[in-house]
């Protein structure tokens, strides 16, 4: 298996985790970090490809997803703070006023 | 003034007149009034004017508009007169002054907000009757329920949340029905003609095969069935009126239930005849069902709104009777029978309002007495009893017997053909004449007569506004009664050529020899059907 | 020829309508003291009187149908419905009965309703009556005829409800309406027939049409038919007789206009009107005359048991009219016309004499509690007296000849004259004397069976009503030598009678003599002094009695049969079964299962994150494969 091929699935398993963690944890927080893995797992998914294929597309589309994601992050945390401020309590679970 | 611009101001005018609303500060009652009055009245003038000029000789759209709109879908904001709506223009335009004064006392509360919904409503049932495309017919039809929905959702009684959601719910459900045949007919021209139009006039001229027809016919119908409204589609109908006002009864009976009708002779029937011909005696059936039905679920009701409520599916079922007979007689008669519906039942719900104004109760067995304490108040009432039951001279008796005359000779030619089925629907709707009598003098006898039981005793007779509005209404109704041939010359051509677009058959490759022979057919000579 | 005179005969009783409907009741405020509403409510229908004179003078000179063509009332694709006006031999007779005895009953009307509280109103819907009643009998088509027909139905029903705060007699009101309506159903479907046959309902146009040389479209026996349905509701004829006994609860001035003299007539004149097409309906004749025949003899036998001095007035009127069908049934139709005007005379007189004893008595009409009357009421009990005899057929006073001619035609006429024919009517004959003679002998002879206060009250009438009883008895005593017969025979020529049978004719009128004084006797024997004997009979037969009594229960066998089990189905099949149950619950049933579609799309909704996510997933996963299958 050479280099990129291995990144790939070193992606692959970043994203996996992070996604198996968030349908898995209940903890908010951890949620949260989760979501982050799966998020960096595609951008080195991005930044392996950019190297192969020798265009910089991808390396510009990294930052752009880092941005995003400390903005989204940014915003994210607080509204769970202010969540867990009243409910006093980080579990998933006792979040359902959305339900239909 | 220019008969077209006159005709577009007609139509304008209550919305302008709604917009002008606005600007009136909510206190001012008095203002609102009098601005929605005299605005309905000025449209009413319009109308007459216009009425007086039609000439029915001329052929084809009178005082016309047509302006391109959406033209790469074919749709023009067309407009115009003929013989199918100059008389449902004329009642709308005369019932909204009559709506207007009607209610001066019985609203008090959203005063302003009331009447803009009347002119909305007044724009849009005049928007219906006008249009001369298909997407500005519907467009006025789906625009007409909103006003409603908030006429009976505010101003009605005490189950008017349920009364108005079936009545919406039931009237959309056929209208999407409708929608999807609307495209499904535009596209139709497309394929025939090369370009989309929505216009009647193209309309008229698709070839459609059998099953299209009849789905298609099938969804228009049921959107007009409903709204008519045909057994077994009335249910709606007596909630709301019951729990309308005043008012929204009025409206209701004296001009939305004719837009089920107009649709009919408008477009449901013309645009499909052959599935028309397929369905008539399905229909005869359904409509002598209305008339039978209706008089006898009227003759078992103690709440008086009811009675009138199932009076007005009797008294439609003879329009649609008359629509299928195919005899020019028969038309005419519907025609006219929508009319006379029109002001009876108008002027009874007005009555209604009146004394429920006074006496605060619906219930017939509240009520007694009622010619000796109100002398005024009976003697119109019982005018008004007497042409729903279609006494001779008054509007009643000329819808009803032109009908039934025309439907009965119909099923006597189909009678010595062989086919005697038609001709046992027409013998049990001229028994119509006796249940409608049975229920109105039952309702009459209990109201007027015996021991004199007056709810809030003393209550006041008729005052001076509703003395004319009531003798308008009655002076319209002994005008058809007594002299109905003016109102007939002009709506006569129309009826002719739904006889003969409904006679003829728009499949595809049969229709052209046959139309050239109907064309070609003489005016009718004595003892034979015209 | 045409004139304008026929348009104002029937306009003037309409204006009187309108005059003291809108001025002088509570509608405008009373503006008009009784005289003045009295002399405007008679005037009018003796000018209309007048009037009919003079067009029967230029009817005479001119000897030509008078023709007055108004407006036309409708033209549809060609075809036209004209309003106009016919005054031929035929209308004359009517219209001169119409408004000479109308002026007459008008007259005594001010004497009778003198201080009713509703004064004007009752003037004005007499004159709106007399408008309609014109309009039937001067129509030209059978559509003006209808709208009269129909009105003098609206007039019956106010008339007979007049004192609405009775519910009782607002309600014999109401069923007269009714009853009637069932006839005109008939009469609508008689017109559709002939107006696709014809193409127009002018009734002079119909009757050329069947008499002429072509055969007419349509059947006439069917057409005949049709229209007889709706003469039996107007003349109360059996099965639709119910109505008219019951319309007694009107006014009694009312009760002799419109329900002896008037209105019921209607349908003999639309029978002999149409006489072009009943003398081409052989099988429409016969039940003509079976139903007048079967009615005179029934409504006879009800009258005997009757102890309502309007009651047996009211029976009586049903089986004479019994007797004119029978005459119209066997081709007879002048005969009937003439019977029409006696029986308009002295039936007139009997009803206003009756009014005159319940005035007098102060509203007593049970003849079991009048009696010795004859004394103190002469005027009243003359009158009454010459018109019982009329009625009872005993010469020479004008019911002899007019029911003579009757019984005389149903026997021999060759257009359907038969054996049982004349028995039936025969037998009802008998009986009307019977009866006639009985009400004569309880109401006026004998002791006074009257309580002490009516006792004291009894007084005769005033002159506007002992005036009009003295012509109307005058008539009754006289008219039958007005030539009534020979005056429409050119129109309506009597049927042929066999040569073999000519000889019986004498014979037969010496038959119907004998019977008339028969029940004369008979009557006297039962019912003078004290009426023991009747009483006796009574007795034995007391089923028979209380069957005839309550009037073969046929109010209470239609009620059962027609009236509940229609209110039955109106109320459980179309209201509570198909209305609410199938149709209502139909559309709650629609409604809860889209609320039920929308609930478990809403149970998606769990607000658990985590499921939320894992939808996401699977969606994703899902559109990944799909796109790799189908890519």
């Amino acid at each position: 298996m050479d280099r990129s091929q291995f990144l790939l699935w070193v992606s692959l398993a970043l994203f996996s985790i992070g996604l198996l963690g968030l349908i898995v944890r209940r903890n908010l927080l951890v949620m949260l970090m989760c979501m982050e893995l799966m998020l960096n797992g595609v951008n080195l998914s991005l930044v392996t490809f950019a190297q192969r294929g020798g265009s910089v597309e991808g390396a510009v589309l990294v930052f752009l997803i880092f941005i995003v994601a400390a903005s989204e992050i940014a915003i994210a945390i607080p509204i769970v703070l202010l969540l867990v401020r009243d409910r006093l309590t980080l579990d998933a679970g006792a979040y359902t006023d959305l339900k239909g | 003034m220019d008969n077209v611009l006159m005709l577009q101001t007609v139509l304008w005018l209550p919305l302008a007149g709604m917009f002008a609303l606005l600007v009136v500060p909510s206190g001012a009652h008095d203002a609102v009034r009098r601005l929605s009055f005299w605005t309905m009245v000025l449209q009413f003038v319009l109308v007459a004017v216009l009425y007086a000029r039609f000439d029915p000789a001329a052929p084809g759209l009178q005082f016309a508009t047509r302006v391109p709109w959406i033209v790469d879908w074919g749709v023009y904001f067309s407009l115009g007169l003929d013989g199918y709506n100059v008389l449902l223009v004329l009642l709308t335009a005369f019932l909204g002054p009559i709506v207007v004064a009607g209610s001066f006392t019985a609203i008090t509360k959203d005063v302003k907000l009331f009447y803009a919904m009347v002119l909305l409503i007044q724009f849009a049932m005049m928007g219906t009757f006008l249009a001369q495309d298909l997407f500005v017919f519907y467009l006025f039809w789906e625009t007409m329920l909103i006003p409603m929905f908030l006429l009976i959702g505010i101003w009605g009684g005490e189950r008017r949340i349920y009364a108005t959601l079936k009545f919406v719910l039931y009237t959309a459900f056929g209208s999407i029905l409708m929608l999807a045949a609307i495209i499904y007919l535009v596209l139709a021209t497309q394929q025939a003609g090369g370009a989309a139009s929505f216009a009647f006039a193209d309309l008229m001229r698709v070839k459609l095969p059998l099953d299209a027809q009849l789905w298609l016919f099938a969804a228009f119908g049921l959107s007009f069935a409903i709204k008519v409204p045909i057994f077994p589609l009335h249910t709606w109908l007596p909630d709301a009126h019951v729990e309308a006002p005043t008012t929204g009864s009025v409206i209701l009976a004296g001009v939305l239930l004719k837009m089920g009708t107009y649709g009919f002779i408008k477009l449901g029937f013309p645009l499909f005849p052959d599935a028309t011909q397929l369905f008539t005696p399905t229909i005869m059936v359904l409509a002598v069902a209305s008339i039978v039905i209706g008089a006898g679920l009227a003759l078992v009701q103690d709440d008086i709104k009811k009675i009138i409520a199932y009076s007005s599916i009797s008294h439609l079922g003879y329009v649609m009777l008359g629509l299928v007979s195919l005899n020019l007689i028969g038309i005419q008669g519907a025609i006219v029978q929508m009319v006379s519906h029109g002001l009876t039942a108008a002027g009874l719900f007005l009555m209604i309002g009146m004394i429920y104004e006074r006496c605060h109760t619906r219930d017939l067995a509240a009520y007694g007495g009622l010619a000796r304490a109100l002398p005024v108040y009976s003697v119109a009432f019982m005018l008004l009893t007497l042409a729903s039951i279609g006494l001779p001279t008054t509007s009643g008796f000329t819808g009803e017997f032109l009908v039934l005359l025309g439907a009965f000779n119909n099923a006597w030619t189909q009678h010595l053909g062989g086919h005697s089925f038609a001709l046992v629907l027409a013998v049990l709707a001229a028994s119509g004449v006796v249940l409608g009598a049975l229920y109105m003098l039952r309702f009459a006898a209990k109201f007027l007569y015996g021991e004199a039981k007056v709810p809030h005793a003393p209550v006041a007779d008729l005052v001076l506004r509703e003395r004319l509005i009531l003798g308008a209404v009655l002076v319209a109704v002994f005008w058809l009664g007594l002299f109905p041939d003016g109102a007939m010359r002009k709506t006569e051509p129309a009826a002719r050529e739904y006889q003969l677009l409904v006679r003829t058959s728009r499949l595809p490759a049969v229709a052209t020899a046959q139309a050239g022979v109907d064309a070609l057919a003489p005016a009718a000579m004595p003892g034979t059907k015209p | 020829m045409s004139t304008h005179l026929l348009g104002l005969i029937v306009a003037l009783p309409l204006a009187g309508f309108l005059f003291n409907g809108i001025l002088s009741t509570r509608l405008g405020g009373e503006r008009l003291n009784e005289t003045a509403v009295n002399l405007v409510a008679c005037a009018l229908p003796g000018v209309s009187f007048v009037l009919t004179l003079v067009c029967f003078m230029q009817l005479e000179t001119s000897g030509k149908p008078l023709i007055e063509a108004t407006y036309t009332w409708a033209t549809i694709g060609g075809q036209g419905f004209e309003v106009g006006f016919w005054f031929d031999r035929l209308a004359a007779v009517m219209t001169l009965v119409v408004t000479g005895v109308g002026t007459l009953i008008h007259v005594y009307s001010t004497g009778y309703m003198h201080g009713d509280k509703s004064h004007a109103r009752y003037f004005a819907y007499l004159n709106l009556f007399l408008f309609f009643m014109l309009l039937l009998v001067l129509g030209r088509s059978l559509l003006v005829m209808f709208v009269g027909w129909e009105g003098v139905g609206l007039a019956s029903y106010l008339l007979i409800g007049f004192w609405f705060d009775d519910p009782a007699k607002a309600a014999a009101g109401k069923k007269a309406f009714i009853t009637n309506r069932i006839g005109d159903a008939g009469f609508l479907i008689g017109m559709f027939l002939l107006w696709g046959a014809f193409g127009t309902l002018d009734m002079d146009a119909i009757n050329a049409g069947f008499l002429g040389p072509k055969a007419p479209a349509v059947s006439a026996s069917l057409v005949g038919l049709m229209l007889f349905i709706g003469a039996c509701g107007k003349s109360a004829q059996i099965p639709l007789h119910v109505w008219l006994p019951d319309a007694m609860a009107g006014p009694t001035p009312v009760s002799a206009l419109i329900h002896a003299a008037t209105m019921v007539t209607a349908g003999i004149y639309l029978v002999a009107r149409m006489s072009g097409i009943y003398s081409h309906a052989p099988e429409a004749s016969m039940v003509v005359a079976a139903i007048g025949g079967a009615t005179a003899f029934f409504a006879a036998t009800i009258a005997v048991a009757q102890t309502d001095i309007k009651k047996v007035l009211a029976y009586s009127t049903v089986s004479q009219l019994g007797l004119m069908f029978v005459a119209l049934g066997v081709g007879a139709y002048a005969v009937a016309i003439f019977h029409v005007v006696t029986h308009a005379f002295f039936k007139a007189c009997l009803f206003l004499g009756s009014g005159s004893v319940i005035h007098a008595l102060g509203g007593e009409q049970d003849i079991r509690k009048m009696g010795g009357l004859a004394r103190r009421i002469p005027v009243t009990f003359v009158t009454f007296a010459v018109a019982t005899t009329a009625i009872a057929g005993i010469p020479p006073l004008a019911g002899f000849f007019s029911k003579d001619e009757i019984l005389w035609f149903a026997f021999a006429s060759s257009q359907g004259g038969a054996a049982w024919l004349w028995a039936l009517a025969s037998a009802a004959s008998l009986l009307t004397s019977f009866y006639m003679f009985r009400l004569l002998w309880l109401t006026f002879f004998g002791a006074s069976r009257m309580t002490p206060e009516v006792e004291h009250h009894v007084h005769e009438s005033p002159l506007s009503m002992t005036g009009v009883l003295v012509v109307l008895a005058l008539l009754s005593a006289f008219g039958g030598f007005i030539p009534v017969v020979h005056y429409l025979e050119p129109m309506l020529p009597l049927p042929a009678v066999p040569e073999s049978l000519h000889h019986l004719e004498g014979t037969l009128v010496i038959v119907a003599v004998v019977l008339a004084f028969g029940g004369l006797f008979a009557a006297a024997w039962f019912f003078a002094g004290t009426a023991q004997r009747a009483a006796r009979v009574r007795e034995t037969f007391a089923g028979v009695y209380r069957w005839l009594a309550n009037k073969y229960y046929i109010d209470e066998l239609y009620e059962a049969a027609l009236g509940r089990p229609f209110t039955w189905l109106s109320d459980r099949v179309f209201l509570q079964l198909g209305d609410r149950t199938l149709i209502d619950g139909a559309l709650h049933a629609m409604a809860a299962s889209a609320r039920r579609g929308a609930a478990a799309f809403g149970a998606l909704q769990a607000g658990s994150l985590h499921r939320y996510a894992l939808y996401a997933v699977v969606g994703v996963l899902a559109a990944v494969l799909w796109s790799l299958r189908h890519g």
